[in-house]
C-alpha cells in the first residue's frame, strides 16, 4: 500500500505557543487511523492541518505525492461533531450540494438531464447510509444520528481521497453510536476509504481503527506550558486487524454482506492485546 | 410558536390577547361618555358616533377641493412611500449585509462606515434630504431608507459572520467557491433573518414616514393627522391612529406568515 498522506517534520506554532512539533507521519491508502490524546494535545490542530484550515509553520505535507495547498478542497471530506449539514437544505439538497458546486459554478444549481443524473447519484449515496426514507426532511427534523449519517453521505458523494472525522459520534447516544460504528466500518470497506478520525473514546479508537495514534507533549516546561508542543507519542498499527481485513478482502472481493457483530467482537480482543504489547 | 407552559390552545390565546384591548376600549367609552354628559361639544374625547360621522365624510364623500376620497388617498400615498422605502432598505440590507458578513476584506473596509452612519439620528438628516431631493416623494422615501437600512445591514452582517465555521469549511470541502458560499450557504440562511429584521424595522419605518409627512406633504396619513390637529379634531386623529395600528399589525402578521411558509426549516415546524 502506498502512502496517501505524508507529514514531514511538521510544526504548528502561534507566536510563542507551540501546538505541534516534529510530527512525522505516513498514512497509507485504505487505512483507518484513530487519533487520541488529552485535551489541548493538538488533535484538532492536526486535523485542521490535513484539512487545509491552517498551514504548518515548518515542515511539509503532501497528499498523494503532491504538496498540500492550505485551502479546503474537495479531495478531503470532513464530518464534524456538529454543524456539518446545512439547515436550510433537505436531506436530498444537502447531498446534491457537492455535485452542484462542481458542475454549476455560477448558479450553484443543476437542471434537466444533469440534475436527474445527480439526483440518482445522491439517492444511491443516501441509500448507502440508510437515509432513503428521509429524502425530503430538513436537518432540524432529524435526530443527531441521522444528521451525522447525512453529513457522511454529503462528504462521500465527492469521493474524497481522505475522509476526516472530528469526534463525529461524540454527541450521540451509546446505542446510536454503535449503529454509526457499524455504518462507518461498512462504508470504509465498500468505498475503500482512507479515514482519519479524532476521538476522545479509546474504545472507539481501537474498535474502528487499523492504526491508533496518540498525541501528547513529550517535554513539559512547568514555567512555560506552551513552550513545547505535542507530537505522536504512540503509533500502534493493529496488525491482526489489518491482516483480518486483507483476509476478508481476499475471501469476498466485492459486495460483501457485513454483519455488525463480527467487527465489534474481534476488535475488543485486538484492543487488549495491543495495549499489553506496547 | 413556542411558549411557556400554560399558554393554552390557539383560540384561547387569541381571546386572551383580545381581552386587554377590549378593556381599554370600554375604559375609553366610560370616560368619553362622562365628559360628553357634562359638555356635549367636547372635542378631546369624542364618542364613536362623532368619529364615525367624521370618518364617513373622509372615506365615502369626495373632498370638495381635490375631488378625492381623502382617507383612501392618504392610505394609498402612505403605503406607497412605506412600501418603496421598505423594499429599497430590505434589498440593500441583504446585499450589503451578505458582503459585509461574508467577506472579511469588505467588512474591514466598510464596517466602520456603516457603524458611523448607523449612529446618526436619521431625523437630523431630514433637512439635508429636503434640500437635496426637494419636498417630493424622494425625500420621504429616502428618510425611511436611511432610517432603517443601517440597523438591518448590521443585523444581517452579524448573522452571516456568525454562521458556524464548520458549515463554511464543510461547504469548501464540497467544492464551494466564495461566490457559491454566499449564494448557496449564506443567502438562504440570511433570508428568514432578513424578514425578522424587517419586522423589527417596521416600527421605526412608520415613525420616519409620519415625521416626513408631518413636516412637508400634501397627502398621507401623517399629513392628515398633523393637519387636523389644528382644529383639535380628535374624531379624525383617533381613527387614523387606530387605522395605522391595524395597517402596521397586518404587515407584521403577513411577514411572519410568509416567513413560516417560505422558510419552514427556520421555524422548527413539521417535526
Amino acid at each position: 500500500m502506498s502512502a496517501a498522506l505524508q507529514l514531514r517534520d511538521v510544526w504548528v506554532e502561534y507566536g510563542d505557543k507551540v501546538v505541534l512539533e516534529r510530527v512525522d507521519l505516513d498514512i497509507e491508502e485504505g487505512a483507518f487511523v484513530s487519533i487520541v490524546g488529552p485535551s489541548g494535545a493538538g488533535k484538532s490542530s492536526l486535523l485542521k492541518l490535513v484539512l487545509g484550515q491552517t498551514s504548518p509553520s515548518r515542515g511539509a505535507i503532501s497528499l498523494g505525492g503532491v504538496p498540500l495547498k492550505p485551502q479546503c478542497t474537495p479531495d478531503r471530506g470532513v464530518v464534524f461533531q456538529r454543524y456539518s449539514v446545512f439547515p436550510h437544505l433537505t436531506v436530498l439538497g444537502n447531498t446534491l450540494f457537492g455535485l452542484e458546486c462542481e458542475t454549476a459554478p455560477l448558479m450553484g444549481r443543476l437542471f434537466g438531464r444533469r440534475r436527474r443524473a445527480a439526483l440518482q447519484e445522491a439517492r444511491e449515496m443516501l441509500e448507502a447510509v440508510g437515509l432513503e426514507n428521509a429524502l425530503d426532511l430538513y436537518p432540524g427534523q432529524m435526530s443527531g444520528g441521522m444528521q451525522q449519517r447525512l453529513a457522511i453521505a454529503q462528504a462521500l458523494i465527492k469521493r474524497p481521497r481522505i475522509l476526516l472525522l472530528d469526534e463525529p459520534f461524540g454527541a450521540l447516544d451509546p446505542g446510536i453510536r454503535g449503529d454509526m460504528h457499524t455504518l462507518i466500518t461498512r462504508l470504509w470497506r465498500e468505498y475503500r476509504l482512507t479515514i482519519i478520525m479524532v476521538t476522545h473514546d479509546i474504545r472507539e479508537a481501537f474498535g474502528l481503527g487499523t492504526r491508533v495514534l496518540a498525541l501528547d507533549k513529550v517535554r513539559i516546561d512547568p514555567h512555560a506550558p506552551d513552550r513545547y508542543g505535542a507530537t505522536v507519542v504512540y503509533d500502534l498499527p493493529l496488525d491482526r486487524k489489518i491482516a483480518a481485513e486483507a483476509e476478508r478482502a481476499k475471501a469476498r472481493p466485492e459486495c460483501e454482506d457485513t454483519g455488525p457483530d463480527d467487527a465489534e467482537s474481534a476488535d475488543g480482543g485486538i484492543t487488549i492485546d495491543k495495549i499489553h504489547n506496547n | 410558536m413556542s411558549g411557556f407552559p400554560g399558554a393554552g390552545q390557539k383560540g384561547t390565546r387569541f381571546l386572551l390577547g383580545l381581552l386587554p384591548i377590549l378593556l381599554l376600549l370600554i375604559l375609553y367609552l366610560i370616560v368619553a361618555a362622562d365628559r360628553n354628559a357634562i359638555n356635549p361639544n367636547d372635542k378631546i374625547l369624542p364618542l364613536p358616533s362623532a368619529m364615525g360621522e367624521a370618518m364617513w365624510g373622509l372615506a365615502f364623500e369626495r373632498d370638495r377641493l381635490s375631488g378625492r376620497y381623502l382617507f383612501w388617498a392618504d392610505t394609498a400615498a402612505s403605503l406607497y412611500r412605506l412600501g418603496i422605502g421598505l423594499a429599497i432598505a430590505t434589498l440593500s440590507a441583504l446585499v450589503i449585509g451578505l458582503l459585509l458578513g461574508g467577506l472579511r476584506s469588505i467588512r474591514a473596509t466598510f464596517g466602520p462606515l456603516v457603524t458611523g452612519i448607523a449612529v446618526i439620528p436619521p431625523i437630523a438628516l431630514l433637512p439635508i434630504l429636503f434640500i437635496t431631493f426637494g419636498l417630493g416623494e424622494t425625500a420621504k422615501v429616502a428618510l425611511i431608507v436611511i432610517g432603517i437600512t443601517p440597523f438591518m445591514v448590521r443585523d444581517i452582517a452579524a448573522y452571516v459572520a456568525a454562521l458556524p465555521r464548520e458549515q463554511i469549511v464543510k461547504a469548501q470541502t464540497l467544492g464551494a467557491s466564495t461566490w457559491q458560499l454566499l449564494l448557496r450557504v449564506a443567502l438562504p440562511q440570511a433570508m428568514p433573518r432578513l424578514i425578522q429584521a424587517l419586522r423589527l424595522s417596521l416600527g421605526p419605518a412608520w415613525v420616519f414616514l409620519i415625521s416626513a409627512e408631518a413636516i412637508a406633504s400634501d397627502i398621507g396619513l401623517g399629513y392628515r393627522i398633523f393637519l387636523v390637529r389644528r382644529y383639535l379634531a380628535m374624531d379624525v386623529i383617533l381613527p387614523y391612529v387606530a387605522w395605522i395600528a391595524i395597517l402596521a399589525a397586518s404587515i407584521d402578521f403577513l411577514l411572519a406568515w410568509a416567513s413560516r411558509r417560505l422558510f419552514a426549516w427556520a421555524h422548527g415546524e413539521g417535526q
